[in-house]
């Protein structure tokens, strides 16, 4: 009966969503008078589960699945979910996850909710509140099937200390040959470098930068800050910026603590994707842009003068606070 | 090749969102509606694979008569045939087992789909559908090609891609990257007049229960003035992020 959290991990390190979905599932248990339990693969450090409030690991090792494979995944969580007897099942909003989530769906029959950003609203019935329309609105959307999955919004719940002990035990999955007949050939990601997924700061440029060559400032100012870059649709359309850098509604949604927005006008399809970030930052030099409309400070300016005092003014920050 | 392309039904994405009776349904009054931009790449690289492969294609929606203007939009951008399932979408698991019943009795070796839909945001629905048919399946697919029954897609992950082989039948859920901004089609008007006497059959939906219900919507609170610091005085705007929004 406990409740059943996937949590990720990359080069056998838990990812910080794994945290977060964990704290998640242990707020769900408690209401429900239960316990969590996680399922992680091929991760090095299980135990520390517990400090999110974790009881119990099924600890799943295979070298075949050292690299994600969405169905073998899923099967093997549905087969943990029947072993555990688990009626809710606890998702990030990963990119790996968003893949599995619908198959698992559809192996137990259980009502799929993603973009979750609160704890449940009622346990019975079963109520969650989550984004549609683009962040445009919210819904709460009961699940009425007996198996119940919530996909938990980035970085919306937050991590949770919640000390347990955890316990251990080794889970084998029996997979069939054919949950490999969708194979990952090449894994091109890139290191050192903090993912948009993953970010607490996200630094984005638009088409006010006027050029691929002047995005050496918004580098330094993502480095300075330890922040991933991003850019608006039309920045990546014209191929200055990598697409993967191409945030909004049909781009990549952010959710950080903090987005600067750099020479963006704030188009409704641009605002509906970072909308969920915590605080908003705009630096234009036109005072009626409508960012301006949705960001928590302004600087109305030439952004090829303030980015640069602005990356000086935080080393010196740093530096004062190191 | 037989490739079948589904296309969700949505509001254009400068639409201001509203709600009605009572908050409990999306209020479509003056609201313009559009191809998924997502099924719309999809829909692109299909014509593609019409034009250089010579692949057949179909496009289906599930939803009710409103939904016609933009499944003929799809057939004047080239598409062969239409389908439309009459029923209104309950959730993403009812809509991928009617999709289900489509696939079935078209035997089609690719099916085409987006991602997410931009209004409900599920991104189920062609996951669902893979299984529920034991078909193979690539979500967030940023690039297809295939050759003979053998596919490669590259799939957008957090922080770089992956090139994945596999093979038909294959669903994938598709986005920017499919085909760039600049492939996309207006249609012309022979387009248009030609998407008058292409085929659109009307389906009636198979028995199905969906898992999921929305009770009620509500509109983020409205925000408070933004903080305007001066030009002049970067340097205040780091103290703000500092010690008032504690970010930094
Ligand atoms: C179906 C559809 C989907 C879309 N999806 C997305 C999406 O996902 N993401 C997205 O971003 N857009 C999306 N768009 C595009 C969106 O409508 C806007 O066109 C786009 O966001 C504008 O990008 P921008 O802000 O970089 O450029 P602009 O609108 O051109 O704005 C540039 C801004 O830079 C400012 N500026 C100029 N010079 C300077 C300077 N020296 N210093 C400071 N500021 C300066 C200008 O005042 C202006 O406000 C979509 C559009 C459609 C139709």
């Amino acid at each position: 009966m406990s409740v059943l959290v996937y949590t990720e991990s990359l080069k056998g390190k838990f990812k910080k969503n794994a945290f977060e979905v964990a704290s998640y599932a242990h707020k769900v248990a408690q209401e429900l008078g239960t316990t969590v339990t996680a399922v992680a693969f091929n991760a090095s450090d299980d135990a520390s589960l517990g400090n999110y409030g974790v009881s119990k690991v099924l600890k799943v090792s295979d070298e075949s699945l050292a690299t994600f494979n969405a169905k073998a995944y899923a099967d093997t969580l549905a087969q943990a979910a029947k072993a555990e007897g688990a009626k809710v099942i606890i998702l990030s909003s990963s990119a790996d996850t968003k893949f599995l989530a619908p198959i698992l769906t559809a192996k137990l029959t259980a009502g799929y909710v993603p973009n979750v950003v609160e704890a449940p609203e009622s346990t019975s019935p079963f109520v969650v509140k989550r984004t549609a329309f683009s962040n445009k609105g919210f819904a709460f959307t009961e699940i009425s099937s007996e198996i119940k999955i919530i996909g938990v919004s980035n970085n919306a719940f937050g991590v949770m200390e919640n000390n347990v002990s955890a316990s251990v035990e080794d889970f084998n999955p029996s997979l069939n040959d054919n949950v490999f007949s969708v194979k990952s050939a090449e894994v091109d990601r890139v290191t050192g470098k903090v993912t948009i997924a993953d970010a607490d700061i996200v630094v984005s440029g638009g088409r006010g930068l006027k050029g691929p060559e002047n995005w050496g400032m918004v580098e330094e100012l993502a480095d300075v800050l330890g922040a991933a870059t991003a850019c608006s649709k039309p920045v990546s359309d014209m191929g200055w910026r990598p697409h993967s850098e191409h945030v909004g509604q049909t781009g990549k949604p952010v959710a950080s603590n903090l987005y600067i927005a750099i020479g963006i006008s704030g188009a409704i399809q641009h605002l509906a994707g970072v909308s969920s970030s915590k605080v908003k930052v705009v630096i234009n030099n036109d005072p009626e842009a409508p960012f301006f409309k949705a960001a928590d400070y302004g600087i109305v300016g030439d952004a090829f003068e303030v980015v640069p005092e602005l990356i000086e003014k935080l080393k010196e920050f740093k530096a004062q606070n190191a | 090749m037989k490739i079948l392309v589904c296309i969700s039904n949505v509001p254009d994405t400068t639409s201001k969102i509203n709600f009605t009776e009572g908050d409990t349904k999306f209020d479509t009054n003056g609201v313009q509606f559009v191809i998924n931009p997502n099924d719309e790449f999809g829909l692109t690289r299909a014509m593609w694979f019409k034009e250089k492969q010579g692949a057949t294609v179909h496009v289906v929606t599930v939803g009710g008569q409103q939904t016609e203007p933009t499944i003929r939009k799809a057939l004047a951008i080239g598409a062969d045939e239409a389908i439309r399932v009459n029923a209104e979408p309950k959730d993403g698991f009812f809509v991928a087992q009617q999709l289900a019943e489509v696939v079935k009795n078209g035997d089609y070796d690719l099916v085409i789909a987006g991602r997410e839909s931009i209004d409900y945001n599920g991104g189920m629905v062609p996951g669902i559908l893979a299984t529920l048919l034991d078909m193979n399946f690539v979500n967030t697919c940023i690039g297809l090609e295939i050759d003979g029954s053998n596919a490669t897609a590259i799939r957008e992950i957090d922080g770089g891609k992956e090139k994945i082989t596999t093979s038909l039948p294959l669903i994938i859920g598709g986005q920017k990257g499919l085909v760039e901004e600049s492939d996309l089609r207006i249609p012309n008007m022979r387009g248009i007049m030609m998407a008058r006497k292409k085929a659109l059959n009307v389906v009636e939906p198979v028995d199905a229960t969906p898992l999921t219900h929305d009770q009620k919507f509500e509109k983020p609170a409205a925000k408070g003035p933004v903080k305007l610091v001066d030009a002049g005085n970067v340097g205040e705007l780091v103290e703000l992020l500092h010690n008032e929004a504690k970010v930094i």
